[in-house]
Parts: C-alpha cells; structure tokens; sequence
C-alpha cells in the first residue's frame, strides 16, 4: 500500500525542485528559446519569398533578355534583308541606266556615222563630179587639139541631136 | 558484417558463462525476487548501486528528520544494515546516533525512519531526508536544467540572421519546437504562449525522469516517475493551472450544464459528475504516468531476474533462459525509451487538453 501513498519528505523536495526548475526554465528557457525558433522560422519563410521573387524576377529578365536578343536578330535580319534589296534595286537602276546611256551613246554615233556618211557621199559625188568635168575637159582638149577632130565631134554631136530629135519626133 | 558475426558469438560464450556466475551468486540460496524488485522500486535512504563480491557499493545520503525531541541529521550509514532480530525492537534497524529513530522493515512504514514511543507504538516524524529519490530528482533537475539553459543563452547571445545551430542545440530546438508545435499549439492556439512553459517543463522533467530511470546505474537508474509522490505533484499542478485559469463559461458547464432541468433539480445529478470529473482527470493523469513508470521498471528486473532464478536448474536450461532474458530485457529497454517519450508527451497533451478545456469562452462554446 505504501507503493500507493504520497510521501511527504519526497513531495517536499518535489515542490520545492519543480518550483525552481519551473521558474528557472520559465524566466530564461523556453520562451526565449520559442521565440528565437519562431523569428529564425520567419525569418527563413521571409528569405524563400524573398529568393522566389528573385528567380522569379530573374527568369523574367531572363525571358526579357531573350526576347531583347530575339528582336534584334530579327530586325538585323530585316536589315540586312532590307540592305540586299536597296543593293538590287541601286544595282539593277545603274544598270537600266547603263544601258539606256548605252543606247543613247549607240544611236546617237549611228546618226554621227550617217550624217558623216552621207557628207562623205555628198563630197564624194561633188568631188566625182568635179573630177570627171576635169578629166572630161581634158580628154576634150586633147581630142580636140586638131581642127579636123573638132569638126569630127561637131559633127557626131550634131548627130546625136539630130537623132534624138527624130526619135522625139517619132 | 564479418566482426558483427564474431562479436555475436563472443556474446553468445558470455551467455554460456553468466548462469556459472549467477549460480555462484546465488549459492546462499533462493533469489529474493521481491526484495531486489521493491528495493529498487520504491525509495530507500541509501543508493544500493550494486554488489562487488559480497562488499555492497553504497552511495551515502543524508537523513534529516524533526523526531519529537527536535531535528535529527545525519547519515544512512548510522543505521545498522541488518534489523535487530529479537527483543522489543525485532524488525528495526537501529540508529546508531539516536535511540528512538528506526528503519523499519515491516509493517505500516516498511523502508521509512520510524520514531518508536517507550509502549512500542511508531511514530512517522516528519522526513526531509535527501533519500535516493530526491537525490535523483536533484540530479535529473539539474541535468533538464542545464538541457534547456545551453539551448537557451544560444538564442540569446545570437542573431535571428546568424546560421543555424549545430548538435545538441539544434537537437534541443527542434524538439522543444516539437512538442510547442505539435502538442501545445493545436491544443490552445492563441494562449499557448501563456501556458508553454509550464507544459514544456512538465514534459521535459518527465521525459528526462524517464530517461534517467533507464539508465540501470548512478546518475540514473532512480525510479523518479514511477514513484507515486512524483506523479502525484505533477497531477496536482495541472489541476491548479486548470482550474484557477476556468473561465466563467468553464464554472458554468460544471456546475449548471446545458442539459435538460430535471438532470440538474431536484437532484444536482450533472453537477455532481461534473464536479467528479475535475478530480478524476488529474487523477487520471497521475495514475497513468505512475503505472506505466513503474510496470516498466519492474518488467526490466524482472526479466533481468529470470537469469538468477534460472542459474540452479542446470547449464542448458539456464544458458537458453539467459538467452531469451537478455533479448526481452533489450526489447523490453527499447521499449522503455518509447514508453519515456510517449507518457511525457501524453501528460503534456492531455494537460494542454485539459487547460484548453477550462479555457473555454462563451463564444467558442457555441
């Protein structure tokens, strides 16, 4: 039975023991250490929102970055579209102009070339002209250097007229 | 895996040598199985830590009683080891210093200092004595102290941005934060800080009684919450934190509940078993926390025992019992350290329960 019955000297010490054990963890142990637990706990939720937001802003900028790099190859790629394009265009006017000068330059010495052949034609003519006077003046002087001659071509001229005056009269 | 294997049979030749010894041991004849259970179950004024040959090691402690003529200290030693076996003070263990002081070994005060009057009466003076209990409720009370303290001067010499702390600190962190956050905070929410330390150091003088009681030598090996007084202290705490923190609304429940008139006139039948009830829960607790102490110490003897009670009935028997003792007995140990946890933090809750319950506002209750 005495298994079951408080003793007094044992609950004395008890009391005594718990009460400052209990006042000594009261005053200096748990609570400070709850609430140091506590703090470091928000403390450390506070640092994973924070970090969150950090690679969260990271992968944004990263996503910007990208889009940023994406942009500019496409408008270099516009660009240098854009460049090729002007170039062809520059390209082919010069060469459309190259060959209307060319043409202009081509007809334009035709014409020089024919205007000069045909001046050489009117010189040539005018020169054959003046030429066969001469050498027809000549060959009439010197045929015509004897009387007997002269009378001769006086004669084959009249002729000729006569015969072309029968011919018209016919 | 090869020196688990050499180290098992090197265990297992022990077994084959420990019934030698304990038949040795035990030559004198019959185990005293009883007297080697309630010696260390129950409280005694000198710590028997064990036996070397037939010398006894024995921690002394002091004995302070207020006989009828004034206080007496002294120490455990100055009673004599063996009762005086006839006369008129058969059965007593004399004191050496004082004539009228005895240790009694039987009857009412079986193990406590008795004052016996000149017609043979005893008297039970009033017994401060630093016995082997209080010795270890000083031991453990420091040790729990510390245990907290260490953690505690952490957090107050550091930063909340500084690093965590390492080993027994951080050990001490997490399970002070388990049993606030798991047991206590659930329970009374926006008041557990109020009620925190007073549960924590419950469970935690508990927990390291417990623990200690495992321990089969000195510091530990008390068995502080298996004694009744302890438990009895503990019970009677929660039941004034409970009742002197009872809402109007908690008085009310007890002793004008909501249930139909003729429960509570004539006869206050309710109030009654309301009023019953405030005195069982503690009791509940304290029962609780005792029986489980206790039984468990008294199973680990037990089977501890088994191997001296085996020792006269020959080698094979006595070696297979051993055997199987010694594996109980490691089941039983790791038990114990489950057991240690569980009944500290079922104390805790059901005190934090208990507390919630007294705390009851008009509005919740609805």
């Amino acid at each position: 039975m005495s298994l079951l019955l408080p003793d007094a000297g044992l609950l004395f010490w008890m009391t005594l023991v718990f009460l400052v054990v209990f006042f000594i963890l009261w005053k200096w142990g748990f609570p400070s250490i709850i609430k140091m637990v506590n703090e470091r706990k928000e403390y450390i939720d506070e640092s994973l929102a924070k970090a969150e937001e950090a690679n969260l802003r990271l992968a944004n900028i990263q996503k910007q970055g990208e889009e940023l790099l994406m942009e500019a190859r496409e408008k270099q790629a516009q660009i240098l579209r854009e460049a090729s394009e002007t170039r062809d265009a520059i390209v082919g006017q010069a060469q459309e102009k190259a060959h209307e000068e060319s043409a202009r330059i081509l007809s334009e010495a035709k014409a020089e070339i024919e205007n000069q052949k045909q001046a050489a034609i009117r010189d040539i003519r005018s020169q054959v002209a003046e030429l066969s006077v001469q050498i027809a003046e000549k060959i009439l002087r010197k045929q015509l250097s004897t009387s007997a001659e002269q009378s001769q071509l006086i004669d084959s001229l009249l002729d000729e007229v006569a015969s072309s005056k029968g011919t018209e009269s016919k | 895996m090869k020196y688990l294997k050499h180290l098992l049979c090197m265990i297992l030749m022990l077994f084959l040598l420990v019934p030698g010894a304990a038949a040795s041991e035990s030559k004198g004849g019959g185990v005293d199985l009883q007297g080697i259970l309630w010696g260390h179950i129950k409280d005694s004024y000198e710590w028997h830590v064990t036996n070397i040959g037939d010398k006894p090691v024995i921690i002394n402690l002091p004995v302070i009683v207020k006989t009828s003529d004034g206080w007496y200290t002294g120490w455990a030693e100055d009673f004599a080891e063996e009762p005086i076996e006839k006369g008129p003070h058969a059965g007593y263990r004399p004191c050496k210093n004082n004539p009228n002081l005895f240790i009694a070994t039987k009857g009412n005060y079986e193990r406590r200092i008795v004052e016996l009057q000149p017609d043979g009466t005893e008297i039970r003076p009033l017994d401060l004595s630093i016995t082997k209990s209080v010795c270890v409720l000083f031991i453990d009370a420091i040790l729990l102290v510390l245990c907290i303290l260490i953690p505690a001067s952490w957090c107050r010499k550091h930063k909340v941005t500084d690093k965590a702390p390492k080993g027994f600190t951080g050990l001490m962190h997490m399970f002070v934060m388990y049993v606030y956050d798991e047991v206590i905070k659930p329970t009374l929410g926006k008041e557990s800080d109020k009620y925190a330390p007073y549960l924590l150091t419950c469970f935690f003088f508990i927990f390291v009684a417990n623990i200690m009681g495992i321990v089969p030598f000195p510091p530990g090996g008390g068995n502080l919450t298996g004694n009744i007084t302890i438990t009895f202290f503990l019970a009677i705490c929660t039941f004034l934190v409970t009742n002197f923190s009872g809402t109007k609304h908690y008085w009310k429940d007890i002793f004008w509940p909501d249930v139909p008139a003729w429960l509570k006139v004539p006869v206050p039948l309710m109030p009654v078993i309301e009023i019953f009830g405030i005195f069982t829960k503690p009791f509940a607790l304290m029962v609780r926390l005792f029986a489980n102490m206790m039984a468990g110490h008294a199973i680990a003897l037990a089977l501890t025992c088994i191997i001296f009670i085996m020792a006269t009935m020959g080698v094979i028997l006595s070696s297979s019992m051993t055997v199987v003792s010694v594996g109980m007995s490691i089941f039983m140990m790791l038990l114990e350290i489950l057991v240690s946890f569980i009944q500290a933090l079922v104390f805790t809750m059901l005190s934090a329960v208990f507390i919630s319950l007294a705390r009851v506002h008009e509005a919740e209750a609805e």
